[in-house]
């Protein structure tokens, strides 16, 4: 395997300091928190963008403060990301930060208080709290200090004020670049690359503002080479295939692109909204528009026109949209229009947790829809996927004259990972629509009674004139007055479900074929429940996991999959009553909700592990999961 | 590739001419006496007058009586949800510029479920022709209040009377933003209804109109005045807005008014009589249209694909 080469030898230290220790390391996870506003984000997304385009695995998750303008200097205004690099690619957050720059005491202790930092994670803190002027604020350090106390982290005290305030007026607006720096010297990362990426940040600002940040940079990358007695090393791959790197939403954005899909209709709503600023910014010069409606119904509206008259369109939303939608969604279903449906999924129900991962809707999804609605669910597993659920998406959509509702999450949304880059194909792109006359006699539902499949007929074409009714019809759109017409148009449109189903493979197994447990996940969970299953196999478990993709027609041979196992268990990011909790027995148990759609779908007697933390789901609590499972006997 | 150009060439070599009958679809199944069989025979007749062509002609709808007008008609027609005829116009027109946009709407559709769309249709003014069918009651649900039935009328779920004064759908449309073309006209004056429809067929923008239609089974009582006493209808006129002079003979309560004047119109819709005023309130044509601010040049795929690559490389490690 090639490795990086070693670390450099710092630039001549200004004052003799011994040479640096350098662990070496398979991964390291690096936290970066400060008041909202000081913009650990940023710094953060550069640290994970310079760590890929070095060659490592990355994966980085956002750590959003509790409210909008929160007070500073308090647990609830912590700000900023995790990012866990590895040599080998990395499929999600981890654990525990073995690594902080924390820019005060109490965002620092509101990773501690959520058990978020390793026992003896290295903590790189703004020195200038603990000699404050103000006693209020030197009394707060010192409790913090005690009450982190019960762990071993270990210290390093940075005057990040004093030095930025030899570059700057406001070090609010510079420590994130100086700690950038910080973060340059310890990781070894390159300092051309991350000047590059301080250029696309800020330069569209100024030359002033950019030139600003760079001396930023380059003042805590000295400092640490002055100060700092250890570094990191996470060797990295010489890999030869050309990455990209993005979030969820940018990927989906991109997919949607390369889907030939030309008009997004949308309603702000967090986390779904940052597909639409993207898009909003690139989407007129590849040929497409965001509309943005004035509701939830009416970008569905607008899209479902757009489809019905034109390519497939799509819309993106979160659960509170996806609700909104639900009469929409049976329309389109009813009379056959494709439409493609992002739901970015966050915590309900209600306004729940608005900016934090859930994977809740998935019943509403499939089964929302007053009457019998079936539709298309998909749930892209990772970032690479949520590019490519986009084609598959508007594919399945013309292809079967239906939904296909694609559920991400804030998880998927957020979280930047590199993957291998597309090679785009024409094939992939919407065919332009065919207005060419109707052939006499042809109706607009002319359901193959096999597939339940027709052909669309577009406004625009000579002799097809027919009007689409969310009446019961047939397959003339004619409205319902015979007994049989509704059964039959049911049918078509459930056949088609059917048929899709025939196409799918079956799911590959993670892990032996048999064993005492196999865990079943979907969506953004994938890369923390393969890595809790890797564990436990390392420590001598019979596991194995497999992840769905397919929610709605679901994927061949899960019955034959699930008789492998002694026992199968779902691990989602949804609520559900613990089997030992007051009032609960096996008869009035609520389960996870793939839990429950997989019961049905197979009469499997299956158990599930499910939280609702507003947090992406840490390998270690999955592997505890597992080990508690199989200690209860199998 | 489809492009907008590419389609307006295919409709210029049309060289098939139409009737009135090529535009009929099924029998019309309202009760007889309602006022939207008139108002399909103005439209059809505008059809024939104008020869669209009746795969081009998409008329959109949300529930309710009047929204069964799609299927009395051959042409492409999309008979959707309650109150939601109007985004789904929206998008059709959004991405096919080469049809000719009409979005049919009752009372309770635009007015009450559907009024978030209603004002944001204004103010995007979108190039379609927005009828309101207005018989101030919902009929196909039995006989319950709508927004604009007036005070005192009593009906099913306010069977001691109408709480509320009714909405005036003039004066809404006429405060939004971006109004274009507003007017009003009555089912029972065909030859006013026909010169209107056209009026706001030939309008640039979104045209509105409010139709006053009788509602034979529940709101007859409130229309019989002005259907039984001409001087209760009150036509305003002007070279810029409609004239009818074949009304002249029996319509003589007439009033000027240049439809530019956008504070007059306001005054005018501002109903304080029981007279009521039928013509174009307020036209302008310098607005701009949402189809038109959002077209983009179409691409090709291998355009496509260049472009996105060139996306893809500012996220490349």
């Amino acid at each position: 395997m090639p490795v990086s080469p070693p670390i450099t030898t710092p630039r001549a230290a200004a004052v003799a300091t011994p040479a640096p220790t350098i662990l070496r390391v398979p991964e390291h996870t690096v936290e970066i928190v400060s008041d909202s506003g000081e913009g650990a984000q940023k710094c953060g997304q550069i640290f994970g963008r310079v760590s890929a385009r070095m060659g490592n695995g990355v994966w980085t998750v956002e750590i959003i403060p509790a409210e909008i303008q929160p007070p500073a200097r308090t647990p609830g205004s912590a700000s900023g990301n995790r990012i866990r690099i590895g040599t080998e690619p990395v499929t999600n957050g981890g654990d525990a930060a073995d690594l902080v720059v924390a820019f005060n005491e109490q965002v620092l202790l509101s990773r501690h208080r959520l058990d978020a930092l390793a026992d003896d994670a290295i903590i790189l803190i703004e020195d200038m709290w603990a000699d404050h002027t103000n006693p209020e604020i030197r009394t707060a350090w010192t409790e913090a200090m005690a009450e982190m106390g019960n762990r071993h982290y270990r210290f390093i005290r940075v005057p990040m004020e004093e030095q930025c305030l030899q570059i700057v007026d406001d070090a609010r607006r510079g420590k994130n670049m100086f700690a950038l720096g910080l973060l340059a010297y310890v990781y070894d990362r390159d300092p051309e690359k991350i000047i590059e990426l301080i250029a696309d940040a800020f330069r569209k600002k100024s030359e002033e503002v950019f030139k600003s940040n760079v001396d930023l940079f380059e003042a805590g990358l000295h400092w640490a080479e002055d100060n700092m007695d250890i570094r990191i090393d996470v060797p990295s791959h010489a890999d030869a295939t050309p990455k990209v790197v993005m979030n969820g939403n940018q990927a989906v954005a991109m997919g949607a692109i390369a889907s030939g899909m030309e008009l997004c209709a949308m309603y702000p709503i967090t986390p779904a909204t940052s597909v639409s600023h993207y898009l909003g910014d690139i989407f007129e010069r590849h040929g497409g528009i965001v509309h943005q409606a004035e509701d939830e119904i009416a970008a569905a509206g607008v899209a479902i026109g757009a489809s019905y008259a034109g390519k497939t369109a799509f819309t993106i939303t979160s659960g509170p949209g996806l609700a909104l939608k639900t009469e929409f969604i049976g329309l389109a279903v009813m009379m056959e229009i494709p439409l493609v449906l992002v739901d970015v999924q966050r915590g309900g129900p209600s306004t729940g947790l608005p900016t934090k991962v859930e994977q809740a809707d998935l019943l509403a999804a499939i089964f929302g829809q007053p009457g019998d609605a079936p539709h298309v669910v998909v749930a892209p597993a990772t970032i690479e996927e949520c590019f490519h659920v986009m084609i598959a998406a508007r594919r399945i959509a013309e292809a079967f004259r239906t939904v296909v509702i694609v559920l991400s999450d804030a998880n998927l949304a957020t979280g930047v990972q590199p993957f291998a880059r597309p090679q785009l194909n024409e094939r992939w792109q919407a065919a332009p629509i065919d207005l060419s006359p109707v052939d006499n006699g042809t109706r607009p539902y002319e359901w193959d009674v096999e597939t339940g499949l027709s052909k669309r007929i577009m406004p625009g074409r000579a002799d097809g004139m027919y009007t689409a009714t969310g009446l019961a019809h047939d397959e003339e759109s004619h409205v319902a007055h015979h007994p049989d017409v509704n059964q039959r148009g049911s049918a078509m449109r459930s056949r088609k479900l059917a048929a899709l189903q025939q196409m799918l493979q079956r799911p590959s197994v993670y892990g032996d074929e048999t064993g005492d447990l196999l865990v079943v996940g979907w969506g953004s969970t994938k890369g923390a429940i393969e890595e809790a299953v890797d564990r436990a196999r390392a420590a001598g478990a019979s596991v194995s996991s497999l992840h769905l993709r397919f929610m709605s027609p679901m994927e061949p041979g899960l019955r034959e999959i699930f008789a492998g196992f002694k026992r199968v268990m779902t691990i989602e990011i949804n609520f559900s009553d613990e089997p030992f909790d007051p009032m609960i027995t096996d008869e009035n148990r609520r389960r996870g909700q793939l839990a429950w759609l997989l019961r049905a779908n197979t009469l499997v007697d299956i158990d599930c592990w499910t939280r609702v933390p507003g947090e992406p789901l840490r390998p270690g609590r999955i592997l505890a999961a597992i080990h508690d499972r199989l200690a209860w006997g199998v | 590739m489809t492009s907008c150009c590419s389609l307006l060439t295919y409709v210029e070599d049309d060289e098939r001419s139409f009737t009135m009958e090529d535009y009929a679809g099924a029998v019309a199944r309202w009760c007889p006496g309602c006022g939207d069989h008139g108002i399909l025979t103005s439209v059809e007749r505008l059809l024939e007058a104008k020869q669209l062509p009746p795969e081009r002609t998409m008329f959109v709808s949300g529930i309710g009586c009047s929204s069964r007008f799609p299927h009395y008609l051959e042409t492409y027609g999309f008979h959707g949800i309650h109150g939601r005829a109007l985004p789904v116009a929206t998008g059709i027109k959004l991405r096919r510029p080469d049809l000719h946009v009409f979005a049919v709407m009752g009372d309770g559709d635009c007015c009450s479920i559907g009024a978030a769309h209603w004002v944001h249709a204004i103010r995007y003014n979108t190039n379609m022709v927005a009828l309101l069918l207005d018989n101030e009651i919902y009929g196909l649900t039995k006989n319950q209040t709508s927004p604009t039935t007036p005070i005192g009328h009593p009906s099913n779920t306010q069977p001691r009377g109408t709480l509320l004064r009714a909405l005036n759908p003039l004066t809404v449309t006429l405060g939004v933003t971006n109004a274009s073309f507003v007017a009003q006209t009555a089912d029972w004056i065909p030859a006013h209804m026909y010169a209107t429809i056209e009026a706001a067929y030939e309008h640039k923008g979104f045209a509105f109109v409010r139709i006053l239609q009788r509602c034979p089974a529940y709101t007859d009582s409130l229309f019989v005045d002005a259907v039984r006493n001409p001087a209760k209808n009150q036509l305003l006129e002007h070279p810029r807005g409609i004239t009818v002079p074949e009304l002249d003979a029996i319509y003589k309560n007439r009033m000027p008014h240049d439809p530019r004047d956008l504070d007059r119109a306001r005054a005018l819709a501002e109903q304080t009589d029981d007279v009521l005023r039928l013509g174009v309130f307020y036209r302008n044509e310098a607005l701009p249209c949402y189809d038109e601010v959002r077209a983009i040049p179409a691409l090709t795929m291998g355009e496509r694909i260049t472009r996105l690559n060139e996306e893809f490389d500012r996220y490349a490690v």
